[in-house]
């Protein structure tokens, strides 16, 4: 954020804060406008609440060491970023500066966290963004204009999965917001996206865990007010990466809580489900070819999807995906059972082969006949043969078509289930059409 | 309030704004706070005064609003344009044509109204100079899509009027048509095609509300057969996220037996409703065969556009459904969803810092919902026609936990409960709806069952219980069996859950994307229960248990195909005779 001292002369300066909390402090002063940036002692803030004159601001890197009669002065503007093909290639922190010793941006300045695209001029999402993995491309197929959340626990390997869907999907742009992301774990991105050649094609907005909690509260509207300018500007299919969208809500109930807000569930703030669909909601397919596609991460605590942040997150986005380690084969899968995509419904079997949805059920009900048949082994009952067939066909499902590893398009994935289905099953037991058994079965 | 009254901005938190005015205000009324750097007027709603001060919600962003903005009064509470031309609507919270604004993205401070107010409609007179009219009667009407769109006395006259004046042929909206005298204070009343009302009055110029009898039929087997709903009724479908709640919602709102259909799509997904723009229009009503957008009016206000209209689109949707309610017609409302209505109270309640209730919502939240879902009903109009408003709301408990606030309040409001069960979902049981936990109150109601009985069949409520008991007895076979193990129980255990999960099979799962299978007529419910019956009145021998889950299982493949085919047709046919030919192998006697 530049405010030079140059421009000081044209902007309002305060001196008399009367109130200071850990992340927000209050200055009495005037003609000041809601949400508007400011400068506080040569830290960022923003505009929170205005009571009269009182005047109160969150200070993104907290408020040790500000003084009572510290230095306010505000900018007259929201939070902004300077869009423009500018920002291609580039990695920037929450204020949208450059972080890589580039050159300064110098594109149009726009507001972020802009205004709603109207529902009625956006297009029904219907292209299918193939990754190769199984899990999503055959059972939770990912649409442009959708958005998804992974639902992980810290431990499992997301950010892998997610950047190999990253760089294996058929997209003009991607664009990486990382909100509390270890250094590791920026690097790793990093050399991989070099590594892949893919520069050309990304830009980084990045808060990682060194820098303060509270700016990650920027990250996701810098991330996607530059996916509007190329979706919406430039008619460019763009990929939006959210990671850790835990770490943002954690962001948001600090600061509700040095507000006063009465909490809600798990300590949350009353607006969450507002503050996630504010941003979620801007994934989108508009009439002209260009498309916003939202994949998120949010870390669960030990596999709880009830907590509010997950909880919240379901309600808003367009399904969500599980990873698992599937121990009986030492493969991580997406996990069938729990994974959803709610969007799938308008490619499958319409833009995939038309045998799509229904093969795509039956593996998931014959997988769950292996779940069951799996208890009654544990609790040490007598397996039918029927469990025995749906315990074998559940290992080589989930090692030759839903492991993650796995790179194969979806019509080699439905041809690998006939083939399955014909090795371990009879044409009863699938519960498919007659029609499509007719023409698929694999003798 | 003749003259202007104008406040100034004094704090701003978010979408609450305080406002000093030196001047009378009206709860609930509307004013429009002027933002310094366009000059666009922002919506607001006083929704309380303390010392002095009024508190307002903006329907808007209140970024870049300062102190002191100039606020102005409007007198009016906020109340929508009924007239013809509303339905095939796209409408947001607040009434305004979503397809009339310019430009990708919505700009705030900018308003319309759907009435095209320039329009001629061909008014034709059905009352005559000298009759005596009451409010809600009918004076004639006009077309609006295929239907006769009724021109009323205006809803919020008081007492008997008598017709002075009343014109035939073209006019405008606006244009008078009709003058009515108060038969005792002689004041005359000039009536258009147009009058306003505000949405959080119900619209009441009917004769009475009467008991509920008639089943709203919905085309979904697992409500029409199991748990059915009314005509007038109100019924509510929570869930946890997954689940199938909005498929559920489309496809009663595609095939359910009613003449209009109101979707409010509250603070829920875009894409959603996107869907049923793309569509609606292509999709055919099967009663009328026209365009099932033709019947549809959609008011949309999607999670990500302002929290406070959120509470007014879904009483935006109930006042335009009693508009049309008032013309004789059954409505059907689907709201998704009440919960998003709710964390909006919850979002306003805790900006003005009032003392939370259970979950931080606010205190009065069950009477809020309770009052809404009683717009619903079954009416006799004055002329003695029926007509019925009919409500379904979703409701997304938080954590899937069925104890929180908002669905425990509307429990206590709607009589139908279809809950959405995780198990099922997960397994792929759709529609999700949970056969034990979910009830229809109606089947209980003396009128309903009369009614059933003699449209239905004499002992179809018995049937419909039986199988309700059936799949209870299912349930709790099956916990036994995974207890005691498969072969530690009589073989008669396994035979008692596979015939549940016949009726899981056939006649609750149901394919919301096969053509065929996503609606279901009464008639075919019917046929497909009695033959399920039967089957489960069969008895049939087996000698090992393993033999029982593979002879079911092709039974319910057959029965499956039936479901895919239609109706009667060879091949359904075909599938019934080679099932009578599989029970027959292992038939041995009837029960």
């Amino acid at each position: 954020m530049q405010t030079s001292k140059d421009n000081k002369a044209f902007q309002k300066v305060f001196t008399k804060l009367t109130n200071i909390t850990k992340a927000t402090c209050t200055v009495t002063a005037e003609g000041v406008g809601n949400e508007e940036m400011a400068v506080v002692d040569g830290r960022p803030a923003q505009v929170v609440k205005i009571f009269g004159d009182q005047v109160t601001l969150q200070i993104f890197q907290g408020t040790n060491g500000i003084a009572t009669n510290s230095e306010v002065i505000f900018t007259g503007k929201p939070p902004q970023l300077k869009v423009g093909d500018d920002l291609i290639g580039r990695f920037f922190n929450a204020y949208g500066d450059p972080i890589d010793n580039g050159p300064e941006l110098t594109g149009k300045a726009i507001d972020i966290g802009g205004p709603t695209v109207n529902p009625v001029r956006r297009k029904q999402p219907s292209e299918l963004i193939a990754t190769g993995i199984a899990g999503i491309d055959l059972n939770n197929t990912l649409v442009s204009g959708q958005k998804i959340p992974f639902f992980a626990d810290p431990d499992q390997p997301f950010n892998q999965v997610l950047a190999d869907v990253a760089l294996r999907a058929q997209v003009d742009r991607i664009i990486l917001g990382g909100m509390g992301m270890l250094l590791d774990d920026f690097l790793f991105y990093k050399r991989l996206f070099e590594e892949a050649g893919a520069m050309d094609k990304i830009i980084c907005f990045m808060n990682t865990t060194e820098d303060a909690p509270v700016e990650r509260l920027l990250i996701p509207d810098m991330a996607l007010t530059a996916a509007e300018y190329f979706a919406v500007e430039k008619n460019e299919k763009v990929l939006v990466l959210l990671t850790d969208m835990t770490l943002y809500c954690d962001a948001l109930s600090i600061v509700s809580n040095r507000m006063d807000q009465i909490p809600t569930k798990d300590f949350m703030p009353g607006s969450l489900y507002s503050d996630l669909a504010k941003l979620y909601e801007k994934a989108a397919q508009f009439p002209t070819g260009g498309s916003i596609t939202i994949l998120a991460v949010t870390t669960l605590s030990g596999g709880d999807i009830t907590h509010a942040i997950p909880d919240n997150t379901g309600y808003i986005t367009e399904g969500q995906l599980f990873l698992r380690r599937d121990t009986d084969v030492s493969k991580t899968i997406v996990d069938p059972f729990r994974s959803l995509s709610r969007l799938k419904q308008l490619v499958i079997g319409k833009k995939t082969r038309e045998d799509h949805p229904q093969v795509m059920n039956a593996c998931i009900r014959l997988f769950s006949d292996a779940a069951n048949a799996k208890t009654k082994l544990e609790n040490g009952f007598d397996l039918t043969d029927y469990d025995k067939r749906t315990l074998n066909f559940a290992k080589e499902y989930s090692k030759d078509i839903l492991a993650t590893d796995i790179n194969i398009d979806t019509t080699e994935m439905l041809d690998r289930c006939w083939r399955q289905y014909a090795a371990h099953f009879e044409k009863h037991e699938l519960g498919i059409k007659q029609d499509l058994i007719d023409k698929y079965w694999k003798n | 309030m003749d003259q202007k009254r104008i406040g100034k901005v004094h704090a701003i938190v978010s979408n609450l704004v305080q406002v000093d005015i030196d001047a009378p205000v009206i709860n609930r009324e509307i004013c429009y706070i002027e933002e310094p750097t366009e000059k666009r007027k922002l919506m607001a709603e006083v929704i309380k005064v303390q010392s002095g001060r009024c508190y307002v919600q903006v329907y808007e962003s209140t970024r870049g609003l300062k102190v002191g903005c100039p606020v102005e009064f409007t007198a009016e509470l906020l109340q929508v344009d009924l007239a013809p031309g509303l339905l095939s609507r796209n409408l947001d919270g607040l009434q305004n044509d979503l397809d009339q604004f310019e430009g990708t993205f919505l700009q705030r401070g900018v308003y319309n109204t759907p009435i095209n107010f320039e329009a001629e409609f061909d008014f034709e007179v059905s009352k005559k100079v000298g009759d005596e009219v009451r409010a809600g009667d009918w004076l004639g009407h006009v077309k609006e899509n295929w239907m006769d769109h009724k021109i009323m006395v205006p809803f919020n006259l008081e007492g008997t009027y008598r017709i002075t004046e009343i014109k035939h042929g073209k006019y405008k909206v606006k244009d008078t048509i009709a003058v009515l005298e108060n038969i005792q204070t002689k004041e005359t009343v000039n009536v258009s095609m147009h009058q306003k009302w505000p949405i959080y009055q119900p619209i009441k110029a009917y004769k009475e509300k009467t008991a509920i009898f008639k089943p709203l039929t919905t085309g979904i087997r697992a409500i029409d057969t199991l748990n059915p709903m009314m005509e007038g009724g109100s019924g509510f479908i929570p869930g946890p996220f997954g689940c199938g709640k909005t498929v559920l919602q489309h496809n009663i709102s595609q095939h359910a037996e009613a003449d209009i259909i109101i979707i409010a799509a509250c603070g829920e997904r875009a894409n959603e409703v996107v869907e049923i723009f793309t569509e609606f229009p292509e999709l055919k009503d099967p009663r009328s065969g026209r365009s099932l957008m033709e019947r549809t009016i959609i008011i949309c206000n999607t999670s990500n556009m302002p929290v406070a209209a959120r509470e007014a689109s879904v009483y935006t949707a109930m006042t335009i459904g009693e508009y049309y309610r008032q013309m004789g017609l059954k409505v059907l409302l689907l709201a998704d969803s009440t919960s998003r209505w709710a964390q909006a109270l919850r979002e306003i309640s805790n900006k003005m810092e009032e003392l939370p209730g259970p979950d931080a919502f606010p205190m009065d939240l069950t009477a809020i919902i309770s009052s809404f879902y009683a717009r619903a009903g079954y009416v006799k109009l004055n002329n003695e026609d029926p007509a019925s408003i009919t409500f379904i709301g979703t409701v997304s408990p938080a954590g899937g936990n069925l104890k929180e606030p908002v669905t425990e309040a509307t429990k206590k409001a709607a009589r139908c409960f279809y809950a959405l069960s995780q198990a099922r979902a997960d397994s792929k049981r759709y529609p999700a709806i949970d056969p034990v936990d979910s009830y229809s109150k109606y089947l209980e109601y003396a009128e309903v069952q009369e009614y059933m009985k003699k449209e239905i069949g004499e002992d179809w409520i018995d049937k419909v219980l039986e199988v309700k008991d059936m799949l209870l007895r299912g349930k709790e076979t099956k916990e036994q069996i995974n207890i005691l193990g498969d072969d530690s129980v009589p073989i008669e255990h396994h035979d008692t859950f596979w015939k549940a999960e016949l009726v899981d099979f056939i006649i609750l799962q149901q394919d919301a994307f096969d053509e065929i299978d996503a609606d279901t007529p009464m008639e075919r419910q019917k046929y497909m229960l009695d033959l399920i019956l039967d089957i489960c009145h069969t008895k049939f021998k087996f000698d090992k248990f393993e033999e029982v889950q593979d002879y079911f299982k092709n039974m319910i493949n057959l029965l499956k195909q039936m479901n895919y085919s239609e109706f009667q047709s060879e091949k359904f046919k075909e599938y019934e005779r080679n099932l009578g030919a599989h029970i027959a192998q292992r038939r041995s006697e009837v029960a």
